[in-house]
């Protein structure tokens, strides 16, 4: 009895970890891919990009790609590429960060005066208002792409990072897990503050702020990972190349720069994966309060 | 946890007395102006970008759905959803995103439920397993897709190692498994995301309770089916709905895989969307929002009434 459940654990953590290495392998390819050379990945898959960009591979099929994990000889040969002599991916980067940042920044900042309106007031007009924000957070990007469209059109951002900025910095996604983590902060919190005579302004600012910091810090970070990652709303309302995040840009790459696609893509990933190192447990605890969807 | 949005629990402690001085009644109503004031202050910004930037111009996009054109803004009522569902890209777009849906969803529900209670089970570096399923939600999509196109490619690592087993090669992306090849690919991203929701929930049930199911001799099948998923089951209905939005997201992995034209398979509803928008198609491309969204209702309306039915006893 006691022998099987070693054997049932036993077999419970191999299982895990055969889950755990499916997991962890993608990521872990790409950024040891990024230390080859050029020669190296060229030989490895040139055949596979080879494809991409037009030719019909299906004639050698005894020529197969080989997944490397460990490199020949390591080489920051991509690396050096990348940063000295191709600015293009840098700027593309760069442009990645600056949608990236204020949408962040901007929805937290709307979303949270918005959630402390959600928590210190409630009514009949206010619950209706927040389930409709919760219909509007659970519609897909494909529709509201349109009427984001036909703002920007009316407004004539259409092609400057405002058109995604500024529908960015509203999205209810924010304000709606906020408002669930500040109904959690104990109302005699906020009475006691009422009564030494504070303003809504500071009990929101003083009290309620400092009460959501773990929310707040993972909420960033999703809706970071959310905008870092965009491709539906670059590719209508940013259709000028210059401007478009690197999210889009690096599927464009072509075979002959297949060696520094690794690197790039593993400059990319970087700072979400230092946020999520350094965040993983607000993050953790920020998603596991979302609970359900009925507030 | 699971109060409804629409009961406010607030305590009506020092109920009103039962004669008010007319003073009295004057500092009241006036507290309620002020409440409303601060809620306005509070609100108004979001309310008004919300306005601006989705609804006013969601109403315009339902009112584009039911004229000819800009242009010429003639009354036709359906029309335009008609020829919006007789169009073939559109029946092709809206039938392979609904597969998609409806094979990943339920599995991503599934696996994740299988990976939380898995982790819930005392197995070693509980945490470290955690980091590892929750890491790829992580990745950017455009970073890992160079792995992804080395491992489906026709000559790629999966055909080589099937080739092993003496499978002949398969065109995993131009061929009838191309959604399969996504749905892996929305499980890798999104199973460690679901499975935090399920572990925190999994943490929430009452542990009394399982001790008395354990005293009283119960199977763990048993407790399984009657205890743990009827307390899950306000997470699997949350878990379900944020999968139908993450599936419809998968475009993502589509287009930096294969690009703006896929093979008909994969061929989905952002990629309709796209080509309305390139042609300024505003009939059908209002017409194509508007029915998505009234489908995406749908959807959820059911979902809540499906959680209703099944979470009656647990609600509370």
């Amino acid at each position: 009895m006691k022998k099987n459940r070693y054997f049932g654990r036993f077999a419970l953590t191999l299982l895990a970890a055969g889950f755990a290495l499916a997991f962890l392998m993608p990521t872990v390819l790409t950024i040891t891919n990024s230390f080859m050379t050029q020669s190296e990945i060229s030989a490895n898959y040139g055949k596979v990009f080879a494809n991409v960009s037009g030719s019909d591979g299906k004639t050698y099929i005894s020529e197969t790609v080989n997944l490397k994990f460990i490199p020949d000889k390591v080489s920051l040969s991509q690396y050096i590429t990348t940063l000295i002599k191709s600015p293009d991916y840098l700027l593309k980067f760069w442009n990645s960060v600056i949608l990236t940042v204020p949408v962040v920044l901007l929805q937290l900042a709307v979303a949270s005066i918005t959630a402390y309106g959600f928590t210190r007031w409630r009514g009949k007009v206010r619950a209706f208002l927040f389930f409709f924000y919760v219909i509007l957070m659970l519609m897909p990007t494909q529709v509201t792409l349109v009427p984001n469209y036909l703002v920007s059109d009316w407004l004539g951002l259409l092609g400057t990072r405002w058109s995604i900025i500024f529908p960015g910095a509203f999205a209810p996604f924010s304000v709606f897990l906020l408002t669930k983590s500040m109904r959690r902060i104990p109302g005699s919190l906020i009475e006691a503050a009422k009564l030494d005579g504070s303003s809504e302004w500071q009990i929101f600012k003083d009290i309620c702020l400092p009460q959501c910091r773990s929310a707040l810090y993972s909420i960033a970070i999703l809706v970071f990972i959310d905008y870092w990652n965009m491709v539906e709303q670059p590719i209508i309302l940013l259709p000028d190349a210059e401007k478009q995040p690197l999210s889009v840009y690096l599927s464009t790459i072509n075979s002959s720069e297949v060696g520094l696609a690794f690197a790039i893509a593993t400059i990319y990933m970087v700072p979400s994966l230092l946020l999520f190192l350094h965040g993983e447990d607000y993050l953790v605890e920020g998603i596991a309060h979302q609970g359900s969807v009925k507030g | 946890m699971s109060m409804k949005i629409g009961k406010t629990k607030e305590k009506k402690a020092g109920s009103p007395p039962p004669r008010r001085t007319a003073r009295e009644a004057w500092d009241r109503s006036n507290d309620k102006l002020r409440d409303t004031m601060h809620s306005l202050g509070f609100l108004g910004p979001s309310v008004l970008g919300v306005a601006v930037f989705f609804i006013v111009p969601f109403l315009v996009v339902v009112y584009y759905s039911v004229i000819r054109s800009p242009m010429n803004p003639e009354f036709v009522f359906l029309d335009n959803f008609k020829a919006v569902l007789q169009n073939s890209s559109f029946r092709t777009a809206a039938k392979n995103t609904a597969m998609f849906s409806a094979i990943a969803v339920p599995l991503a529900v599934v696996l994740s439920l299988a990976l939380a209670l898995m982790l819930e089970c005392r197995i070693p570096s509980k945490s470290l397993f955690r980091t590892f399923f929750l890491s790829p939600m992580m990745v950017p999509v455009a970073s890992v897709v160079l792995i992804w196109q080395v491992v489906f490619h026709y000559r790629g690592t999966l055909n080589v190692i099937l080739a092993g087993f003496g499978v002949d090669p398969i065109d995993w992306l131009n061929g009838p498994y191309c959604l399969l090849v996504i749905v892996v690919l929305f499980l890798w991203k999104n199973l460690g995301y679901n499975m935090i929701l399920f572990m925190a929930a999994l943490n929430n049930i009452p542990k009394e309770l399982l001790e008395v199911a354990d005293v009283e001799g119960a199977s763990a099948a048993h407790k399984f089916f009657n205890i743990k998923l009827r307390y899950l089951s306000p997470t699997v209905l949350f878990v379900a709905i944020l999968s139908i939005i993450n599936s419809f997201k998968v475009f993502r992995e589509i287009y930096l895989l294969v690009g703006k034209y896929p093979y008909e398979g994969l061929y989905m509803m952002q990629h309709f969307m796209n080509n309305t928008f390139e042609n300024f198609d505003y009939q059908k491309m209002a017409s194509a929002a508007v029915l998505m969204a009234l489908v995406m209702v749908a959807l959820i309306a059911l979902l809540f009434k499906v959680e209703d039915i099944f979470g009656k006893d647990v609600e509370g």
